[in-house]
């Protein structure tokens, strides 16, 4: 039996070694992965096993390190970059979106830039300004990126994989409030394809989307519905970009109530891409609106008020009445 | 307000072929250029008008609407030239967007490079082929590239000897302008470049005008001088001689390759034509400033060098004019006969592998165009 009891950051861990390990033209690289590990210590050990040509401290410069490795990318290699923190990707945003995204269209096909990029992403730790941000619809809104957020631990090491593995850009969002949540991991039994959303909980009556750091949320709020005798299915998206909607489609047709949550505000956000995109494929189907439950439009506001602004059990349970009374 | 002013007599300058065509000696730069002989500047000056006769038919192009843009570089042949015959066919250029001289030492088609700028694809050319890249129009977007791609040949080259990287070692070079120069990338790509001793040489072409803004908004100092900040040599030199750009083009490449690091080069230059051809420069500098810098054509400079010193005669000068004719038709006739872009085809390279909004967006443009072919007239297919 290959399966190990970790946390989801030692699950990317040795992900992201296995992917060192099996691909000599993979590095790593970014601010503070090498000698300390990452400030959440994702990377922690691999510069001793790999050395600092590929586990590589970089200077610090988001807009270089993403450039950077889209020219290693040219060149033959598949860099996997940290982002130290979400709020902290936008001075390479221009890099990400003007340039990864785009380098294969612009070269007809003849080469992209497969390059991987890490974000611990999400509010809830209590941290100060710019450390608890959810951009991931500004990622999904560009064509030519994939985006992936894990939301255990089996997951999240064989995703990383299948990210690092991926010949496209992938932008790989980690839920850093559920860094430390502990799971089985089957080190021989690889998860599915990461762009196969799961059914993670049936259920008859209501389907909750969701994806990353409010996975749990999701699975408490339809426990505790349950008790209210409602059967509600979860579906753990896994893949933002692109969505896989005939697994959220089917659930719908089954179920008829959809809500949508993520931390992200709910304006221009990806609970609206799928509420409008169910109600195309599913329109006859809904029995009510497609409810969304994720942030007010406010900057992230600060960490004593954020369980306010966070999707809880409670607000998903109130979504779920709202969908309910209809 | 204190401008920084470059005039080609600036003693920090090198030069090694004056405006009059004169040859100057350099102490260090000499030993770079010693195989420099006649057939080699022959070789330079056909380069040079050839770039510039191309640069014609383009303009011509874009003006008679065959092209939605045309991007010029009258008066910066000898910085590309230079430079580009600097290179080895394995280092691999990263251009801005205005490389077409750089782009015929690389052995680029010409004609190619027009399928950018008729609408047609926004790669233009395989860059694997020549190793030269894509042009980048977000400016100094390339430049970490450069600097990455760089680091990529480090690993590549990861234990070779000093004889082999001498022989067979690659080199990268990022070009930019004195407008990109205050992009932050220029600055993170030369941070990263020094930190791992990568082997890139950032080539600027200052030609004293982003758009209609004059140097001396972008910088105070010469741009060279900000090499020493990020602790490599930079270095300026007159980007109209042609021999000297070469020179010192050289000299960076070679310890680029040696393993001796980044370096940055200021071709102090001039942009005589418009930014591109939807500018207008009488709005935003003086005749006297353009006529000032006829006198230091970079192709005149070289031709008063090879007549006045009986390099070429009357018959070279007359064949370099019948070459020229003869590329520009050719390029004319195959920019004309390009074909037609499809937009289905669009879909295919957003993403190396399957993805489902793309299947599903292209099949629904296939159906919704394929109705339209049904309303045709009878038996026509689309």
């Amino acid at each position: 039996m290959s399966t190990t009891t970790m946390t989801l950051a030692k699950a990317i861990t040795a992900g992201l070694d296995r992917v060192l390990a099996e691909n000599p033209k993979s590095l790593l690289i970014g601010e503070d992965i090498g000698r300390l590990g990452g400030v959440y210590r994702v990377t922690d050990g691999l510069i001793d096993t790999y050395g600092a040509d590929r586990v590589i401290d970089s200077p610090l410069g988001e807009a270089g390190i993403i450039g950077t490795c889209i020219g290693m990318a040219i060149r033959g290699y598949s860099p996997i970059a940290e982002i130290q923190f979400d709020g902290f990707v936008f001075p390479a945003f221009n890099q990400i979106t003007t340039q990864l995204a785009k380098m294969r269209a612009r070269s007809e096909g003849r080469f992209g830039a497969p390059v991987v990029i890490r974000i611990p992403y999400g509010g809830g730790i209590g941290s100060i300004e710019h450390h608890s941000e959810s951009p991931e619809a500004l990622f999904a809104h560009t064509a030519g990126l994939r985006i992936m957020a894990p939301s255990n631990a089996h997951d999240a090491y064989w995703m990383i994989q299948q990210a690092a593995a991926c010949q496209d850009p992938v932008i790989f969002f980690e839920p850093k409030r559920r860094y430390w949540l502990k799971g089985e991991v089957d080190t021989e039994n690889p998860a599915p394809d990461a762009f196969k959303a799961q059914v993670i909980r049936p259920g008859e009556d209501a389907t909750i989307v969701t994806y990353g750091p409010l996975v749990p949320v999701a699975l408490a709020a339809a426990e505790a519905a349950r008790e209210d005798g409602r059967s509600i299915e979860v579906i753990d998206l896994r893949s933002v970009s692109p969505i896989d909607f005939d697994t959220v489609t089917e659930s719908v047709e089954k179920t008829g109530r959809l809500i949508v949550t993520h931390e992200a505000p709910t304006f221009g956000g990806i609970g609206g891409e799928i509420a409008a995109r169910i109600t195309e494929r599913a329109f006859l189907s809904l029995e009510a609106p497609v409810i969304r439950v994720g942030g007010f439009h406010m900057p992230y506001p600060v960490a004593k008020v954020e369980e306010q602004y966070l999707p809880d059990i409670d607000k998903v349970l109130e979504a779920l009445d709202r969908s309910f009374a209809y | 307000m204190t401008q920084t002013v470059h005039e080609p007599s600036d003693e920090s300058l090198i030069q090694l072929l004056t405006p009059e065509g004169e040859r100057r000696s350099h102490a260090e730069f000499d030993s770079y250029i010693q195989d420099v002989d006649a057939e080699m500047l022959r070789g330079f000056y056909r380069d040079m008008a050839l770039t510039r006769r191309f640069d014609q038919e383009a303009t011509a192009l874009q003006r008679q609407g065959q092209l939605a843009l045309w991007v010029p570089l009258r008066g910066q042949e000898a910085a590309q030239i230079g430079s580009g015959r600097a290179t080895r066919p394995n280092d691999y250029i990263f251009p801005t967007y205005r490389e077409h001289g750089v782009a015929l030492t690389r052995n680029v088609d010409f004609p190619q490079m027009l399928r950018i700028f008729r609408g047609i694809s926004n790669g233009g050319w395989d860059p694997r082929e020549n190793n030269f890249h894509m042009y980048t129009m977000v400016l100094a977007a390339q430049m970490p590239h450069a600097t990455g791609y760089a680091m990529g040949v480090q690993r590549d080259q990861a234990g070779w000897s000093a004889e082999r990287l001498e022989k067979d070692g690659t080199a990268v070079v990022a070009y930019f302008g004195d407008g990109s120069s205050t992009e932050g990338e220029v600055h993170e790509s030369m941070v990263f470049a020094a930190s791992f001793n990568a082997p890139v040489v950032f080539f600027c072409q200052n030609n004293q005008w982003a758009i209609s803004v004059p140097f001396h908004v972008q910088s105070k100092v010469p741009l060279a001088d900000r090499a020493a900040g990020y602790g490599f040599p930079g270095i300026r030199v007159d980007g109209n001689d042609v021999i000297a750009v070469l020179a010192v083009t050289r000299w960076a490449l070679d310890r680029a390759r040696r393993g001796e690091g980044p370096a940055l080069i200021e071709a102090v230059t001039y942009r005589m034509s418009a930014h591109t051809t939807a500018d207008d420069p009488t709005k935003y500098r003086m005749n006297a400033d353009e006529e000032a810098w006829v006198g230091r054509d970079p192709m005149t400079r070289l031709e008063k060098h090879l007549r006045d010193h009986n390099l070429a005669d009357e018959a070279f000068f007359e064949q370099v004019i019948a070459d020229g004719h003869e590329m520009a038709t050719r390029v004319r006739e195959e920019a004309m006969a390009f074909p037609e872009p499809e937009l289905a085809q669009s879909f295919a390279n957003v993403y190396a592998e399957a993805h489902p909004l793309i299947q599903e967006e292209l099949k629904w443009h296939l159906e919704y165009e394929a109705g339209f072919a049904e309303t045709t007239e009878e038996g026509a297919t689309r």
